[in-house]
């Protein structure tokens, strides 16, 4: 194991792991919120936003593809906001309604639209192509310190590691405000907190792990992210530092389990080819959330210490 | 138009009774709506007493103390707290919320929500060091929960859930106290150990305004009522405020007639 892993290997896995962990670190405080699935709707909206950026544009390019389903998402919040309140319906219903609605538009979108002579359809939204993002330039482990190898490193890598940064260091900075106002909003507010902007903030993180992750490994890696781990770590602590620190823990382990799963284990059952690598690490991330709804230490709620 | 002296004199002193009171609201109203839940409501704190916000379910008791903390944006009206606006006196405020209105399973320990109360001393990124703790820990055998520091929240009874809220607040070191139904759902020892803390934080000159649900303990509690049934029926000390005419008029129908004498008359 050398050339041949830094070469397919590495670069998918440290691709995966960041996306999983970008996602799982806001995700912890979506589900105390229980808003754990905006990010659903945001890796959903996505899809008309890529499409209709790439009809504006003509082209498969990163920024405008970016920009494109930002907008969505962007669209989306004040959709859900809107029906919400003047619907008088509750948050998750409203998501519910924005996010299938816009997503299906996409597809028609994606199916009236001449997309044959470029990589844009339904199924790389979905899966994304975790496998297709290998270093051809990296032959082994030295590549790692030659500059004219990184230089071909593919772009999703220092992307998705920018985005972990930028979602790691809001979640550390606010982490204060972050816990009170999701805890208790009024008493916030009390304090001078601008609970509402920091409520919007923290999904605009979102949005930025969604947007990025979903151009990387497609959506089903986001909408598993953004639950399983931090719903999984929560069985595992009643604190909340801890709690985080769990779901990073098993936001890698189902980037990594699910990577090696999905290229080697329709092999040991001899099967012929590899399965989807995002399949495969969405399916784990929910496997790690049944054992750890069995079996984790702080699974009963509101009471009494376990063996009561 | 002139005004009589009397007249004047009377304009001034209320408008002194403004400037020094912990807690000044003028025309405040709030609609969730289309129909206000608190309509033109005035409102001026008696400093170092206890007074009651009285009413029926839906007056707009908790409504009002929301907006005059901005935690619900009012429609019209101004709040003044110590003579300045709410903004520069955040530090002087201290809030102690419904119990219900937070999610209990939360992962946290009774000792990090009283330490929400020293946020302002903290800010964003301050180490929470030995003096901060000891505070805390002061605050929660005040309200004797210093045992169950570390407990996860939710494993703790209503009335302690109460007393660990009523210990962040006292962590925060204010001047004004207000705190919405403290006595809603709580055990006999809880109200005892929140009515025993709040006497003492008036002996030491603090002021403290309670959204208040049972009339029976009116009289022992409090120096002063402010009665709402989403405008304001009555305000001022028991003794002249809180009568069965006050209670009539708030209440209206809800209390029976003899209820209503039974409770005014009871002093």
């Amino acid at each position: 194991m050398g050339s041949e892993f830094v070469t397919l290997s590495l670069t998918p896995l440290l691709i995966g792991i960041f996306a999983a962990v970008a996602c799982a670190l806001p995700g912890n405080f979506l589900l105390l919120r229980k808003q754990a699935l905006i990010g659903d709707a945001i890796s959903h909206v996505a899809l008309p936003g890529i499409v209709v950026a790439f009809l504006v544009t003509g082209a498969i390019s990163t920024w405008p593809m970016m920009l494109g389903a930002a907008g969505a998402a962007c669209v989306a919040v004040v959709m859900i906001e809107g029906i919400r309140r003047l619907g008088r319906i509750e948050p998750g219903a409203a998501m519910g309604v924005v996010f299938t609605t816009l997503f299906a538009a996409g597809v028609l979108l994606l199916e009236q639209s001449d997309t044959s002579s470029v990589h844009l359809d339904v199924e790389h939204a979905l899966y994304g192509n975790l496998e297709s993002l290998i270093w051809l330039d990296g032959t082994g482990w030295g590549s790692l310190v030659d500059p004219q190898a990184l230089a071909y490193l593919p772009v999703e890598l220092p992307r998705m590691a920018a985005t972990l940064v930028v979602v790691a260091g809001f979640i550390a900075l606010f982490w204060r405000p972050l816990t009170i106002a999701t805890f208790d909003e009024g008493f916030a507010r009390t304090l001078g907190m601008r609970t509402e902007l920091l409520g919007l903030a923290l999904v605009l993180m979102a949005a930025i792990a969604a947007v990025a992750a979903f151009d990387a490994v497609g959506s089903i890696i986001v909408i598993a992210m953004f639950i399983c781990p931090p719903a999984a770590a929560r069985m595992m602590t009643n604190r909340l530092d801890v709690q985080v620190g769990w779901s990073v823990v098993f936001a890698t382990l189902a980037a990594v389990v699910g990577y090696v799963l999905a290229g080697y284990a329709p092999l040991w059952l001899g099967m012929a080819d590899a399965v989807s690598a995002a399949g495969m690490i969405a399916t784990i991330s929910g496997v790690i959330l049944a054992i750890a709804s069995v079996f984790g230490p702080c699974r009963s709620r509101a009471g009494a210490p376990s063996g009561v | 138009m002139q005004l009589s002296l009397a007249q004047q004199s009377k304009q001034t002193a209320e408008e002194a009774a403004q400037e020094t009171s912990p807690l000044a609201i003028r025309g405040l109203t709030v609609s969730y709506g289309e129909k206000p839940a608190v309509f033109s409501v005035d409102m001026t704190v008696v400093p170092g007493q206890m007074t009651a916000i009285i009413g029926p379910n839906g007056a707009g008791k908790s409504t009002m103390l929301k907006a005059a903390l901005g935690i619900v944006t009012p429609v019209s009206g101004r709040v003044q707290v110590f003579g300045r606006p709410l903004d520069h006196q955040r530090g002087r405020v201290a809030y102690v919320p419904q119990r219900a209105s937070v999610d209990w399973d939360f992962p946290t320990r009774v000792i990090d929500v009283v330490l929400m109360g020293l946020y302002r001393d903290l800010g964003l990124l301050g180490r929470i060091r030995a003096s901060h703790r000891r505070i805390a820990h002061d605050c929660l055998d005040r309200v004797g929960m210093g045992e169950f520091a570390g407990r996860q929240i939710g494993q703790l009874s209503g009335g302690q859930q109460q007393r660990v809220f009523l210990a962040r607040a006292l962590a925060q070191g204010a001047d004004l106290y207000l705190l919405d139904e403290p006595f809603a759902g709580v055990d006999a020892a809880t109200e005892k150990a929140i009515i025993g803390v709040l006497k003492t934080l008036r002996a030491e000159g603090k002021t403290v305004v309670v959204v208040h649900h049972d009339l029976a303990t009116v009289r022992d509690y409090f120096d002063n009522v402010f009665l709402i049934n989403t405008r304001k029926v009555a305000e001022g000390p028991v003794a002249t405020a809180f009568t069965a005419e006050t209670l009539q008029a708030a209440y209206g129908g809800r209390l029976a007639t003899a209820q209503i004498d039974q409770i005014a008359s009871s002093a």
